[in-house]
C-alpha cells in the first residue's frame, strides 16, 4: 500500500490509506521519545530548495528517531544548484545516494517531476503554492484525535486560500471525508483557486465561500487558521482595512461552539493572538506535536511497509 | 444548394480537406499547421459559408499534405467539430471526425510561469488532462492549473 511509493499530493491517498497511516502514527506516539532501529541503514535525502524549519527538522527528527540517517541541504546557494544545475540533475544525484528523497521547492509541480525522475520514493514537503501533503496528514490526524470521526463536522478554513499550500492541501484532505459543510473564509482577492473549487465540486463536497469569520464562527466544529501575507494583496494598504476579519479574537470565541477546535499549521503572525492559546479551543500546539510521529509513520510505511 | 451558389473551389487531386471548422477559425488551423502559403502547396481557404450542422463554417483544402497525429490533436483543440477528409486521386478515401484526446503531451505550454514545465533547461514536456469538453478545459498534470479554451488557443496560436 505504501511501500516504495511517492507522496506528491494528499489527493493521491485514499481514506483507507490515511487510516493505516493514522494507526501507525498511534504506535509511533508511544515511541517518539525512544530511538528505534526500524530504519537502520537507510538514508533520507532532504532537498530543501526553499527555507523551512519545522518541516525539515521534523522529517530529520523522524528519520533519526527510527535509526536512519540524513543527508541534504537547506541552502541551495551552497550547492551545485547555484552553478546552474537543473532540478533533474540534482534529483538524479540524490537518487543515487539515498533511499528516499524529501523535496521542498518554490516551483509548482517540482515534486511530481522529481518523483518521475527518481527511482527511490519522493515525498513532497511543499511545492510553491500547490501542495503540502504531510501537513495535511498532521491536520487530519489532529481532527481525528479530537473527534474520533469526521462525519457531520462543520469545518472553516480561514486566511489565504489562494496562495497557501497548507490551506489548499487541508481543503483537498477534507474532501475525502463525509463532513457536513466546508466554509472557505477569505478576502475576495485570496479565494481558493479555480482548480481547487472544481475539485470540491467533482467530489461533491458541500462548501460555501464567505468573506467574514463573524458570519460563520457559531457554525464551526473545526477552524483552520492560516496566515495572510500582506504582500499577496495587490494593495498592501488594503490589508489594514480587512485584517480584523481574519484575526481570531476572544470575542469570536464567545459565539463559538463548546467543542470548537482551532488549528494552525504555524508559523503564525497576528491572525491568532497569544490570548487564544490558553483557551480550550486551541489545539495548534497539540497539532504541531504530531509533526514528528506522522512523519515517522510515513517514513516507516514507505521504507519498510506495513508489516513489522 | 442551387448550382449557381456552389463555391468556385476546384477539387484537389491528393491531400487533405479539413471541413466543419467553426466559422472564423480557418486561419488559426493554417497557423498551427505551420502553413504560411510560401511552401508552394496549393491551399484553398473557404470562410463563413453556410453549414447545416454549424450554421456557418470554414473549410481548408491543402494539396499534397497528410496530417500527423499531433496535427490532428491540435486541430481538435481549435476546431472540435472538424472533419478530416483524406483525398487520393480526386476521391475521398477516408473521412474522420476529430476528437479531443484525454491526455495531451508537449503540444502547448502551461500558462502558469511558476510551473515546472516552464523552467528553462529542465528536461520535461508539458502534460495536460482533459477535464471538460464543453467548454473545453485542460488541467496541467504538474501544477494543476486549469487552462480555459481561450488560454489554450492563445498558447497554440501565439496570439
Amino acid at each position: 500500500m505504501f511501500k516504495g511509493r511517492d507522496i506528491v499530493t494528499i489527493i493521491d491517498l485514499t481514506k483507507e490509506e490515511l487510516e493505516v497511516l493514522f494507526e501507525e502514527t498511534d504506535s509511533m506516539l508511544k515511541y517518539k521519545g525512544l530511538n528505534l532501529r526500524l530504519l537502520e541503514g537507510k538514508i533520507m535525502a532532504a532537498a530543501f530548495f526553499e527555507p523551512s524549519t519545522r518541516t525539515r527538522f521534523s522529517f530529520e527528527t523522524a528519520m533519526l528517531r527510527l535509526g536512519g540517517r540524513v543527508i541534504g541541504f537547506s541552502e541551495p546557494s551552497r550547492t551545485s544548484i547555484a552553478k546552474g544545475e537543473t532540478l533533474a540533475d540534482t534529483i538524479r544525484m540524490l537518487n543515487a545516494y539515498s533511499d528516499l528523497i524529501v523535496i521542498r521547492h518554490s516551483i509548482e509541480g517540482a515534486a511530481k517531476f522529481a518523483a518521475e525522475i527518481a527511482d527511490v520514493p519522493v515525498i513532497n514537503a511543499g511545492d510553491g503554492t500547490r501542495h503540502h501533503p504531510t501537513q495535511a496528514m498532521i491536520d487530519l490526524y489532529t481532527i481525528k484525535r479530537n473527534f474520533e470521526s469526521f462525519d457531520g463536522l462543520e469545518v472553516g478554513v480561514l486566511g489565504d486560500l489562494k496562495y497557501g499550500r497548507a490551506a489548499t492541501s487541508f481543503i483537498y484532505g477534507m474532501s475525502k471525508y463525509p463532513i457536513k459543510h466546508l466554509y472557505l473564509i477569505s478576502p475576495p482577492q485570496l479565494k481558493c483557486r479555480n482548480e481547487v473549487i472544481e475539485y470540491l465540486k467533482f467530489t461533491g463536497t458541500s462548501f460555501t465561500e464567505v468573506e467574514k469569520l463573524d458570519d460563520v464562527i457559531s457554525e464551526l466544529d473545526v477552524l483552520y487558521v492560516t496566515r495572510i501575507q500582506r504582500e499577496r494583496l495587490p494593495d498592501p494598504a488594503e490589508y489594514e482595512k480587512i485584517r480584523g476579519s481574519y484575526r481570531v479574537t476572544l470575542n469570536h470565541l464567545k459565539e463559538a461552539r463548546d467543542n470548537l477546535i482551532i488549528l494552525h499549521p504555524l508559523p503564525r503572525t497576528d491572525e491568532l493572538p497569544n490570548e487564544i492559546d490558553s483557551t480550550k479551543h486551541a489545539k495548534y500546539f497539540e497539532q504541531a506535536g504530531y509533526g514528528v510521529p506522522i512523519r515517522m509513520a510515513l517514513l516507516k510505511l514507505i521504507l519498510v511497509g506495513e508489516e513489522i | 444548394m442551387r448550382r449557381d451558389e456552389r463555391l468556385l473551389v476546384s477539387k484537389i487531386q491528393d491531400g487533405t480537406v479539413i471541413d466543419h471548422i467553426p466559422a472564423g477559425n480557418a486561419l488559426y488551423v493554417l497557423k498551427i499547421l505551420g502553413i504560411t502559403g510560401r511552401e508552394g502547396l496549393r491551399v484553398a481557404v473557404v470562410m463563413n459559408v453556410e453549414s447545416k450542422k454549424l450554421g456557418k463554417k470554414d473549410i481548408v483544402k491543402i494539396e499534397k499534405l497528410e496530417l500527423k497525429k499531433d496535427d490532428v490533436n491540435k486541430i481538435s483543440l481549435i476546431a472540435p467539430t472538424a472533419t478530416i477528409n483524406i483525398i487520393r486521386n480526386y476521391k475521398v478515401v477516408s473521412k474522420s471526425k476529430v476528437s479531443v484526446p484525454e491526455r495531451i503531451e508537449g503540444l502547448f505550454s502551461c500558462i502558469n510561469p511558476r510551473c515546472i514545465t516552464n523552467q528553462p533547461r529542465e528536461p520535461l514536456k508539458s502534460k495536460f488532462r482533459l477535464v471538460s469538453l464543453s467548454p473545453l478545459k485542460m488541467q496541467c498534470e504538474y501544477c494543476g492549473y486549469i487552462m480555459s479554451h481561450d488560454e489554450i488557443l492563445r498558447q497554440l496560436t501565439g496570439g
